[in-house]
């Protein structure tokens, strides 16, 4: 029982690998920047709900409250987001660029276009 | 004055970083931009010098971010070890800005020069921040500024792949620092702590578990991603070769360089020689893939038509040579990896922007428009053959030293096979520098080829400003050896 | 002698390095003005020459002048010191170098070469480097101006850049360069690591250092690392740089390069190894043995040669050998006798490959099967060919005599009498393969229609074979003053 209680990284290695297969299976530019997405949530949510206490709240300080949840991993991940949405402007840009330049976002027409690099 | 060395530590990382967003409001004016970069590279450089001088009399530094103690609050470090790599990296900015002015106003369209030495300053800042912080997640946010900032500098090179290459090592990269921050994850949760000493200090009691077993696996190889360590190097050939010429010398003396350092930092501080190699036998795994990742790019290399192509699959090899010191677990080899992450990076940065030099006039350098080039362009390809050597490691270069060192590593590890290997690579490099020397001396120029002339100075006095400094720190070695003895001797010691 | 001596040796060590080097600048930067450029050649020649000799009289007092210019890391600098040995090989090479530039000119130019300004600036770096290999105080310092010689010679091999010229040119940098970092580095490294120490110490550094199998295996790394040497199977790149112009063959791959390799041997054997360690390798007997059949198999290809300067290149395959095998003897007296050797095969090889060049320019012929008669309208070139063929025979009143009966000698001192044999059944194959040109170039009639009267090559090619020529002459009276200063190299 104790593998399914903590259920919450099953999620995790889940939404991971779903990300990671889409990433590399994927030859639509666009979807494997959506992969991308998904397997870095999936770390998101990692971080999250490893500082998540059964019955925490959140760390003000409230009477009769004695559980927090560690506050710290989720103002990393507030940073990685921020990280994460940067990431995916980054690469949709490209993919706007790739697509003026290719008239294509898919992979193996771009690489037809350029010869075999 | 006092004030100004007390906050050396953050003035290194700031200064860029707010320059940055200045430079780019400059977009109307490209001369301004570059000047305004300039001026901060160098200044950058200058906090840089002071704080090697600061560390050489009094020992490490520990700054605390806001001052707040660490370790609740951010602690810039700075020691022996890493202050190399801050030099190096400061410096390649500094002397590649002015080579910068006419490459970059050649390669990139004006509208964007604002831009682009924005995101320069950007990568800058993200590079020296990686090596100062003390704090796990720190490196990863660095790393991911850098990374940003890297993907657009490359995307605006001229060839259309560019941006394709970019969009790949957008891919990787992400796949790598994702990787970098499951493992600062699993350490946070079994030490409760970002801060490196820290972590140095408290992992010790957890490491027998599967955790932080787990978290040094997805460290490595999300480092190596960095790295380009083989076979995880596919993203870098191709982005060195479409990237603009400046952002290749910029990027190929610095990137690769920084991302070693964090490996450095986490095998030898962090967790420490006995966990990493001794308990985890991290050597057996290392050495293997850096002599692999030395021949198989080397041979590579051979092939490769497209110089900037051929020295992209060559900076795949020395990252080899790298991580083969490494891997010898030993502070002889330890010490040849640092001291070849300042030789490396001269060297390299000297062949890239040779070959700049050459785009400037020919427009491309593939082999056949090489052809005849050096009785047209004779100081750019003596620059090119000087530095081409030091690539190879004759003696009198900075490429020996290194060799040297990981030679005499390998025989102290007793490892006789290695170092016959190590001289058998050697002349792999020689057949791939040599080709090009054929065809630039030996080799008559195309038919209809237009006659170019020599590059102009502000490119070539960089460029030999490197060559030369190939030639001295190979004669004159004290300088580079004895820091990157002091480096290796305070990686091998950790942090306490 | 003194009234020549006006420099501290010291001083003049460095000059002898630092004129070549800038005698290469300065051929390239004049370029443009062919005579001035030719000028300044010879004149660095000379001004080089005269270098070199100030050192002559303290070495021959038996002293040893030296200078470190820098240090790289603790023990490993490149320094000079000059000793009986390197002495002999600066004087041969430089000296040779001034009659070869004389040559070079009236060659270059009556051949129709093209490249001039390249080919006589890669040539004075492969003098300097020459110089410094002469003079290298350690195998490190050698092994770099090793490494320069072979690099700064490719342009002169690959000169024509026919696709020849290539193929010659990558198979002579493939073997040079393969060997000298697959092996001979190895060993260096190999001995710094066991010794540390690669400096040139009367008596070896090797002894209570390494053990007598590392040393076996040294030995073999070493011999088969000094690719210039030579040494079956490793010999193709001697034949295969007689694509370049004849100067070269004349002076580079019959003096300096090839000889650069046997004196790299010597100097390896006598002061790295020391002759009483190297007695005690059971490698020593192999190495030589390998030498002995170098030297026979050599001879025979040269005989089925009917390219002038193949059989010339084949030839000088089997005169490195004896120099090999002279210091894998381990005795003083065959050192001393392939010591002898170097300066006595140099006059007389240079001698033949000048006359070959001579040939070419006058006739643009290479074969010997079409060199019939040639000695009636060549009788000065033809006539040098048999004084420079019978110095390598060893014949007397030649030179080559006496480094061939001290190496003789030296064979029965250390009880190899096979070895005698072998150095008198290759006499004899050298009397086969060098004087039949002789024969049918004087006894047979011409067979291309040839009318009388002399028509030799130009006067700037046949006046330096002349000297060449009385030089081997001249060795054969001077021999003593010679032997005594190599005997310096057991002084010390």
């Amino acid at each position: 029982m104790e593998w399914l209680g903590l259920y919450n990284y099953w999620v995790v290695v889940v939404l991971m690998m779903v990300g990671f297969y889409i990433v590399i299976a994927q030859g639509n530019l666009v979807k494997k920047i959506v992969g991308l997405n998904i397997f870095q949530t999936s770390v998101f949510i990692f971080f999250i709900s490893l500082a998540k206490l059964d019955g925490g709240t959140a760390p003000v300080y409230v009477e009769g409250i004695t559980e927090y949840s560690n506050p710290l991993p989720h103002v990393l991940i507030l940073t990685a987001i921020v990280v994460g949405v940067a990431l995916t402007a980054m690469g949709l840009a490209l993919v706007v660029r790739v697509h003026e330049l290719y008239g294509s976002i898919e992979e193996d027409e771009i690489h037809e276009q350029d010869g075999k690099h | 004055m006092d004030l100004l060395i007390q906050h050396l530590p953050a003035l290194q990382v700031v200064l860029p970083m707010l320059a940055a967003p200045i430079v780019m409001l400059m977009a109307r004016a490209p001369r301004l931009a570059w000047a305004a970069t300039t001026l901060t590279t160098w200044l950058t450089l200058g906090v840089s010098i002071l704080l090697v001088q600061q560390v050489l009399l009094h020992g490490s530094i520990s700054y605390h971010m806001g001052g707040w103690v660490p370790p609740v609050g951010i602690e810039y470090f700075v020691d022996p070890a890493n202050i190399v790599v801050l030099l190096i990296i400061s410096l390649m900015g500094a002397i590649s800005m002015p080579f910068a002015l006419r490459s970059v106003e050649q390669e990139v369209d004006k509208a964007k020069h604002g831009l682009f030495y924005a995101a320069f300053l950007l990568a800058n800042c993200g590079l020296l921040g990686i090596t100062i912080t003390g704090d796990a997640f720190n490196i990863f946010v660095f790393f991911e500024i850098s990374a940003l900032a890297s993907y657009a500098l490359i995307a605006m090179g001229k060839d259309r792949r560019a941006v394709m290459s970019s969009y790949q090592y957008l891919v990787m990269g992400t796949v790598g620092t994702t990787f970098l921050l499951i493992g600062i994850g699993f350490m946070y949760i079994m030490t409760g702590t970002l801060n490196l000493i820290d972590l140095a200090q408290r992992l010790p009691e957890v490491n027998d578990t599967g955790t932080i077993r787990a978290a040094f696996a997805f460290l490595v190889v999300g480092i190596s991603l960095k790295l380009a360590l083989f076979p995880l190097h596919l993203w870098l050939p191709n982005a060195y070769t479409y990237a603009p010429s400046m952002i290749t010398v910029f990027l190929s003396a610095t990137a690769t360089k920084v991302a070693i350092y964090v490996l450095l930092r986490i095998i030898f501080s962090v967790f420490g020689y006995e966990f990493s190699f001794s308990e985890l036998n991290l050597g057996y795994v290392l050495m293997p893939l850096a002599m692999l990742g030395i021949l198989i790019p080397s041979i590579v290399a051979i092939f490769q038509t497209n110089i900037k192509r051929m020295l992209a699959y060559s900076s795949v090899a020395q990252v080899g040579y790298m991580i083969l010191g490494v891997s010898f677990a030993s502070t002889l080899g330890l010490m040849a990896s640092v001291v070849h992450l300042f030789n490396h990076a001269v060297t390299k940065a000297a062949l890239f922007m040779a070959l700049a030099c050459i785009i400037y006039r020919v427009g491309g350098v593939s082999l056949d428009r090489m052809a005849g080039i050096a009785k047209q362009m004779p100081w750019t390809m003596a620059a090119f053959v000087l530095a081409g050597l030091s690539l190879i490691g004759i003696p009198l270069t900075v490429g020996f030293v290194t060799k040297w060192h990981l030679l005499l590593a390998a025989l102290e590890g007793g490892l006789w096979p290695v170092a016959v290997f190590l001289l058998g690579t050697s002349l792999l490099a020689t057949i791939y520098i040599w080709k090009v020397v054929e065809a630039a001396y030996l080799k008559e120029p195309a038919e209809g080829a237009q006659p170019v002339r020599e590059a102009p100075m502000s490119l070539l006095l960089p460029t030999w400003a490197l060559t030369v400094a190939c030639l001295y720190f190979g004669i004159d070695t004290s300088l580079p050896v004895d820091l990157a003895n002091r480096a290796a001797e305070t990686l091998m010691g950790g942090y306490l | 002698m003194n009234q020549v001596v006006f420099l501290e040796p010291a001083l003049a060590i460095q000059l002898a390095l630092a004129i070549p080097a800038l005698g290469t600048v300065l051929i390239a930067l004049t370029g443009r003005w062919p005579n001035l450029r030719d000028t300044l050649m010879v004149a660095t020649a000379v001004a080089m020459f005269t270098m070199v000799l100030q050192v002559l009289p303290e070495v021959l007092a038996g002293g040893r002048p030296g200078v470190t210019l820098f240090e790289l890391f603790p023990g490993l600098r490149i320094a000079f010191e000059v000793e009986p040995l390197g002495m002999l090989f600066g004087l041969i090479a430089s000296g040779l170098w001034i009659i070869t530039s004389l040559y070079a000119i009236g060659y270059m130019r009556g051949a129709g070469e093209a490249n001039h300004t390249r080919f006589h600036a890669c040539f004075a770096v492969a003098l300097f480097a020459a110089v410094g290999i002469a003079f290298a105080q350690n195998m490190f310092t050698l092994f770099i101006f090793y490494e320069i010689l072979t690099i700064s010679t490719y342009p002169l091999v690959a000169h024509k850049q026919n696709v020849a010229a290539k193929m010659g040119a990558r198979t002579y940098i493939g073997l040079l360069l393969g060997t000298s970092i697959g092996f001979q580095l190895v060993a260096i490294i190999a001995t710094w690591w066991m010794t540390g120490s690669l400096d040139f110490t009367d008596g070896g550094i090797m002894e209570g250092h390494v053990g007598y199998g590392m040393g076996a295996l040294l030995l073999v790394l070493y011999m088969y690392g000094i690719g210039k040497a030579a040494l079956m199977p490793f010999h193709r790149w001697l034949p295969s740089a007689m694509v370049a112009p004849t100067p070269v063959s004349a002076l580079l791959h019959a003096v300096a390069v090839v000889k650069a390799g046997v004196f790299t041997v010597l100097k390896v054997a006598t002061y790295l190894f020391g002759l009483d360690y190297l007695s005690n390798l059971w490698t020593t007997e192999v190495i030589m043995y390998i030498a002995a059949f170098s030297l026979l198999a050599a001879s025979t290809v040269a005989l089925q040669k009917d390219n002038l300067k193949a059989r010339l290149a084949y030839s000088t395959v089997s005169q490195l050998s004896y120099i090999t095998l002279g210091a894998m003897l381990v005795s003083q007296l065959a050192t001393i006798g392939g010591g002898m050797h170097i300066a006595m095969h140099a006059f007389g090889k240079i001698t033949l490959f000048f006359c070959a060049g001579a040939i070419y320019v006058a006739s643009k012929k290479t074969n010997i099967s079409e060199m019939d008669g040639i000695g009636r309208r060549m009788p000065f070139t033809m006539g040098a060919f048999l004084l420079g063929a019978l110095c390598v025979i060893g014949a007397p009143p030649m030179g080559g005599l006496w480094s061939k009966w001290h190496l003789v000698v030296g064979a029965a001192d250390a009880g190899q009498v096979l070895m005698i044999f072998v150095f008198m059944i290759s006499t004899l194959l050298n009397i086969a393969y060098l004087l039949t040109p002789v024969v049918r170039a004087f006894m047979l009639p011409p067979t291309d229609g040839y009318k009388g009267g002399i028509k030799e090559a130009p006067l700037l090619c046949v006046v330096p074979l002349s000297i060449t020529a009385l030089g081997c002459v001249a060795l054969f009276f001077i021999a003593d003053p010679l032997r005594n200063m190599l005997a310096g190299i057991f002084a010390g």
